[in-house]
């Protein structure tokens, strides 16, 4: 019992994970800085951005809904912790810990369906913007998504949990070294970068068109508690890419797998202009969905 | 005051009726070659999320009002920098029949960056200026209801 609360509060849980996440961000936007030939934020900066904001008044809009208002970045943020949990304590014990990959797709879910309540909790029209944007995003990259996960599970042949996956390929090779793998690496790549709300697909965001979306009225801890989401999901994301695909992040290789592909995420999100929400569904359900498609095909080819 | 204020100030940009020449030094402030975000300056568009106003221009009594009301959105701690002559003494708006007077005359104002518009250098300094304030000063915290 006392090592379940410790898993949770202090090593991979709360406290590590948000040091983790700030590191990451800080690496983003350091990066960034880098590509346009700028010096960039010092490495607290993230730091003194999520403290100051837990350290400012909470503002609650008129008309709407305060439970939910407050609840939603408290839900979206240990939904996060606990697949934080779970992909760390995998990579650490090298066992099945509670959950396996299905669980992990349910609890990524939670942080969109926390920004959708958000936005309908605010009574701002703005925010109802981004709320059915986010509404529209999930449903095109989900598909896919979980299309590119298939062809795990086919080459795996059948090993759902995530230490399981990560063990076949530390036998058989990374799934990246095969054609269906990399078609299906590349397809859960595009979806993470607009589950993450980068720029090509920060439609729902959209800081220049609709000043945040569904945080614009928040202020505060619960912003914070918002921002701190973002972050983790930008340190997971990666994470999970490099289990899934990379063959996990035991070794110092492996951490630079994982380095890498949070370099690529920043890269996209920095050399792409934004889409049109309607744009988002035709590329998602048409190539995209497409290509995951042709990935399972060679998949039970075994190619 | 918590020193973290002065590592990281979140901007919300404000035009109460310029002419726009300040408003294009405030973007030119944030770009790349100036690089604000070296003083965690970063520009947000919901005054939720800022600490800090920019105003820039000459009252008028169309703007007045809509200022009030957003700045009593805005969550404490909060700072106002009032930018550009206009926003400061009204410039060349002055005794014009619409102007209500310079932004201190209606509010509490933190940091003034004079000139015409004034240059990004002078816009940093504001900055640095205001980070010393946050420093020195005391302001309050809690939960606000609208």
């Amino acid at each position: 019992m006392e090592m379940i609360f410790f898993d949770y509060i202090i090593f991979p849980g709360i406290l590590f994970t948000l040091a983790a996440a700030m590191a990451v961000s800080w690496i983003d936007r350091k990066v960034t800085a880098l590509l346009q030939w700028r010096v960039g934020p010092p490495v607290l900066q993230p730091f003194y951005d999520f403290w100051k904001l837990f350290k400012k008044e909470t503002v609650i809009p008129k008309g709407g809904s305060v439970m939910v208002f407050l609840l939603s970045p408290a839900v979206s943020f240990s939904a996060l912790i606990l697949v934080s949990v779970i992909l760390l304590k995998t990579t650490l014990t090298s066992m099945a810990y509670i959950g396996d990959i299905f669980v992990v797709i349910y609890l990524l879910l939670i942080p969109s369906i926390a920004v959708i309540m958000s936005g309908a909790a605010s009574s701002n029209p703005l925010a109802s913007l981004g709320a059915s944007r986010e509404m529209k995003m999930v449903l095109s990259y989900e598909l896919p998504f979980i299309l590119a996960v298939c062809v795990v599970l086919i080459k795996t042949g059948g090993i759902t949990d995530l230490a399981g996956i990560v063990a076949y390929q530390n036998v058989h090779g990374a799934f990246i070294g095969s054609l269906s793998g990399f078609l299906a690496f590349a397809v859960t790549v595009v979806c993470f970068q607009s589950k993450m709300a980068q720029v090509p697909f920060d439609i729902p965001e959209a800081e220049q068109e609709i000043m945040g979306g569904a945080m614009i009225e928040y202020s505060g801890p619960p912003l914070a508690l918002f921002v701190a989401a973002r972050w983790i999901l930008m340190a997971l994301l990666p994470l999970l890419i490099t289990m899934l695909y990379l063959g996990g992040i035991h070794s110092a290789l492996g951490i630079l797998k994982y380095v890498g592909v949070v370099v690529l995420v920043i890269l996209i999100k920095n050399t792409n202009p934004r889409l049109r929400i309607n744009q988002t569904l035709r590329f998602f359900w048409g190539i995209v969905t497409g290509v995951a498609a042709v990935s399972i095909i060679l998949a039970f080819l075994g190619l | 005051m918590s020193k973290v204020f002065a590592k990281s100030i979140w901007v919300y940009h404000f035009a109460a009726s310029p002419c726009n020449n300040c408003d294009i030094e405030i973007l030119d402030t944030l770009t790349p070659k100036f690089d604000a975000e070296r003083f965690g300056v970063k520009l947000v568009g919901s005054i939720r999320h800022a600490d800090c106003m920019l105003i820039t221009g000459a009252l008028n009594s169309k703007v007045l009002p809509r200022l009030k009301r957003i700045l009593k959105q805005a969550p404490e701690p909060f700072f106002v920098i009032a930018i550009g002559t206009c926003a400061l003494d009204l410039g060349v708006f002055r005794g014009s029949y619409n102007v209500v007077g310079p932004v201190d005359k209606h509010i509490k104002v933190d940091v003034y960056v004079p000139g015409c518009p004034p240059k990004p250098e002078a816009m940093l300094a504001g900055v640095v200026k205001l980070k010393e304030k946050v420093l020195a000063g005391e302001k309050k915290k809690g939960v606000k209801k609208l």
